[in-house]
């Protein structure tokens, strides 16, 4: 594994993978997977957003303290938005 | 006051500055400066993220049909650029590596123009929305259906989240024309480990966009 980062063929390969997951976003948008659409948007981001995070942004070849900050940033993240929603899901009124 | 020690060193090697031991600690502290940034900003567009969250919860129907009236084209066609221009930022940070400041300039450049095509197709969605008083601002926003008000929050959500989003851009391709000025005048030190930490900003910048364009654009769009 190379100390600076992937080799030029990597890059281009994790390039085409994203841009054919950016079609197959759009394409599935226009599938009707009923309360799985919205899933299936988000999860394919997120391969997208890893992707990014792990070879553009050089994270995989980073020692552990790059993952924790990457890893952390998520989490705080989603407990901002699960409490939240914890609040909204629980008041039974609106 | 602390000095450092006087080790004899070879002038072509880059030196760390004087608060680092080295070269490897140097560049470890400035990535790690620069994702911190990061984390902020991950929180500073989570917040938005989060009011989304809630409101499409609350109103699907008027999300759906505020996003349907965005121009999907437009925001693939974007996000297709917003992804090439990081393509080309990593190689960049590779030729920053190897040495190669030609090859340097002409990729940031290329960065840089993708940028500016992003920024032009988002400002004629803009038009396009005001256009069609869409604008959610007292006076301009009309909306004939039902739930105008949610229609009308999610054009706020839409306006600021892409707004904020293109804001950061400008400021990076800003910031790419300082770097480019000082590489096209040799004044960028070799080993310098400034194209990187910009890369790490510009390359966050497209991940924020990654999970806007199906949350804005792509909305109930098989009905």
């Amino acid at each position: 594994m190379s100390d600076h980062g992937p080799s030029l063929w990597l890059y281009l390969i994790i390039y085409v993978i994203l841009m054919a997951l950016v079609g197959a976003t759009v394409a599935a948008a226009f599938v009707n997977l009923g309360p799985f659409n919205i899933l299936t948007a988000m999860v394919i981001a997120s391969v997208k957003a890893v992707l990014v995070v792990l070879y553009f942004m050089h994270v995989r070849y980073e020692k552990g303290l790059a993952w924790l900050i990457a890893l952390g940033s998520t989490v705080w993240l989603a407990l901002l938005i699960v409490i939240t929603l914890g609040d909204y899901l629980t008041r039974g009124w609106s | 006051m602390l000095t450092a020690p006087n080790i004899p060193h070879n002038t072509d090697e880059p030196q760390p500055a004087h608060q680092f031991d080295d070269v490897v600690q140097q560049r470890g502290a400035e990535v790690l400066g620069m994702w911190l940034f990061l984390v902020t900003e991950v929180m500073f567009f989570g917040g938005m993220f989060t009011a989304y969250v809630v409101y499409r919860w609350e109103s699907p129907a008027a999300f759906a049909a505020g996003s349907r009236l965005l121009d999907e084209v437009q925001g693939t066609i974007n996000t297709g650029v917003l992804l090439t221009s990081s393509l080309t930022m990593a190689l960049a940070v590779m030729a920053a590596h190897q040495r190669n400041p030609k090859r340097l300039a002409w990729l940031l450049g290329l960065t840089m123009a993708l940028g500016t095509v992003f920024l032009a197709i988002k400002f004629n969605e803009y038009h396009h929305k005001y256009v069609e008083h869409h604008v959610p601002i007292r006076g301009m926003f009309h909306w004939d259906g039902p739930d105008a008000d949610r229609v009308q929050l999610f054009y706020g959500l839409y306006f600021a989240m892409t707004g904020v989003h293109a804001a950061h851009m400008i400021i990076g391709i800003g910031l790419m024309s300082i770097l480019l000025a000082l590489v096209l005048r040799g004044r960028l030190k070799p080993g310098s480990n400034a194209v990187e930490i910009l890369g790490l900003y510009w390359h966050f910048v497209d991940i924020v966009w990654i999970f806007l364009f199906p949350l804005l654009y792509l909305i109930d769009r098989h009905v």
